[in-house]
């Protein structure tokens, strides 16, 4: 098994709601996973169960080859998993450069020198160097985004998650996030995507899944999902959107 | 009109050490309400928080909610009466000394609203920061230290100083006791010179410079947090 990810018969319920119902699937190491589907069908649930944001109500979440949902070292896991928001979620009380080292230091895997150099670097790579002593508030939506994935990267996670991280930016703004995380993807950091950005998906991913009513519907290749849909509910979500 | 204006030259003149007097003890027994107060309400707040279950009732949290409601829902004179004349009977040494007896009851009263303060100031901080840094892998206390407390004190340090403006207020109910703060000086006067109105409108102004400068004092205070983010 070269899974860095498996998910087991997850179910999670929100009072009488079944948001998850028996999901099945696995992410492999290096591998780009997107999950696509309608509103509701679960798909920010399962991500969120991924690194136990949510607590599934039944199943197994395997990380490394440790059944995580069951282990109380949960912390000491989410390090390894990095996790990009809708809203961004900056902290809005540090500085650009704080906001990325905070993390590395507070959990002493660097001392506040090496994450300084680290959090340069980064700042660097994503061109907001000269915003690094400056607070959020003076940041634009896409580059607080940016900013919230490189302070996700400054973990140096095994994965990243990224919850809708384009879906509350001005249009304008989300090319800018979007090739931030293409050249990630590129360098071989697994990701595991919930996106509404059709052409996004299907550019960069190794595998699709479609999600609807809490259950994983269908997934495949890019082509697959998106060329050649099997399922109903498949083609008639993909026929309503254009992209 | 004028003949006030007048009087009121003449009870100043007379009466100027008295009302300073009262204008010390009523920012005394106010400083030391806020300041027992707060570190009270902070417990309380806490407690209210805790999330401690067993047999799925929260304990700690069921406690300090009905001590808020009974804070917040008694009478303030009521809760001066209860203590003045409780506290001697639990602690003898206590019978002479009236103002420790007010001043217990006002930092028992003042701990119920600044435990609602704390706590909606806690709360108040977006979820998605508590997310944030627990997805980074912080713990909950790390989490609470470094990301909510920070934030948490800008809702909650301006709304204090609210507090401990009405706190000055309301110590004047602590006249009632003749403790020596503003109100009771106006007792003293009144008392004195058959006269009503002059006095009473000395120490309401007296009022009015030290709530408002503290107003002020508070509105700074939020524009200095604001500007820091």
């Amino acid at each position: 098994m070269n899974s860095l990810i498996q998910v087991k018969g997850l179910y999670k319920n929100f009072g009488s709601l079944e948001v998850l119902k028996n999901v099945n699937t696995h992410v492999s190491k290096g591998e780009v996973v997107s999950i696509i589907g309608p509103s509701g069908s679960g798909k920010s649930t399962l991500l969120r169960c991924l690194n136990l944001l949510e607590i599934p109500d039944k199943g197994q979440i395997i990380f490394n080859g440790v059944d995580i949902a069951k282990s109380v070292e949960v912390d000491k896991h989410r390090q390894k998993m990095g996790m990009v928001f809708q809203l961004f979620n900056v902290f809005p009380h540090m500085t650009v450069k704080e906001n990325i080292t905070m993390a590395p230091v507070t959990l002493k895997k660097m001392t506040q020198a090496e994450a300084d150099e680290k959090a340069l670097m980064l700042l660097e790579k994503i061109g907001l160097l000269d915003k690094k002593d400056q607070y959020p508030n003076k940041l634009s939506g896409g580059q607080k985004q940016r900013l919230a994935i490189v302070r996700a990267l400054a973990m140096e996670p095994e994965v990243m998650l990224f919850d809708e991280p384009t879906s509350a930016l001005d249009p304008e703004m989300v090319g800018e996030v979007l090739s931030v995380i293409k050249t990630l993807v590129q360098e071989g950091m697994t990701s595991v995507i919930v996106t509404h950005e059709m052409g996004f998906a299907k550019e960069v991913s190794d595998r699709v899944i479609f999600m609807a009513d809490g259950q994983i519907v269908e997934e495949g290749t890019p082509q697959e999902i998106f060329d050649t849909p099997q399922n109903p509910r498949t083609k008639e979500f993909l026929s309503k959107i254009l992209y | 009109m004028s003949l006030i204006f007048e009087n009121i030259i003449k009870v100043l003149d007379k009466y100027w050490l008295l009302f300073l007097t009262g204008l010390g003890y009523t920012l005394l027994l106010s400083a030391i309400t806020v300041f027992f107060g707060a570190i009270l309400g902070l417990f309380v707040a806490i407690m209210k928080m805790s999330k401690f279950t067993i047999l799925k009732i929260k304990p700690f949290s069921i406690i300090a909610s009905l001590y808020i409601e009974i804070i917040r829902g008694t009478p303030l004179l009521l809760q001066l009466y209860f203590f003045y004349f409780l506290l001697p009977m639990l602690i003898p040494a206590l019978e002479m000394n009236k103002f420790a007896c007010i001043a217990v009851a006002l930092v028992f009263n003042s701990s119920g609203y600044v435990a609602e303060i704390i706590r909606a100031g806690i709360e108040a901080v977006d979820k998605g920061q508590m997310e944030a840094a627990r997805s980074l892998g912080l713990n909950g206390r790390q989490t609470m230290k470094k990301i909510i407390i920070p934030q948490a004190i800008k809702n909650i340090l301006p709304a204090l100083v609210n507090e401990f403006v009405m706190v000055i207020k309301e110590t004047s109910l602590a006249s009632t006791f003749f403790v020596g703060d503003l109100m009771t000086q106006y007792k003293v006067v009144s008392g004195a010179l058959y006269l009503v109105i002059e006095p009473l409108i000395i120490i309401g102004i007296i009022y009015l410079i030290v709530t408002y400068s503290l107003s002020k004092g508070a509105s700074i205070i939020e524009r200095g947090l604001k500007a820091s983010e």
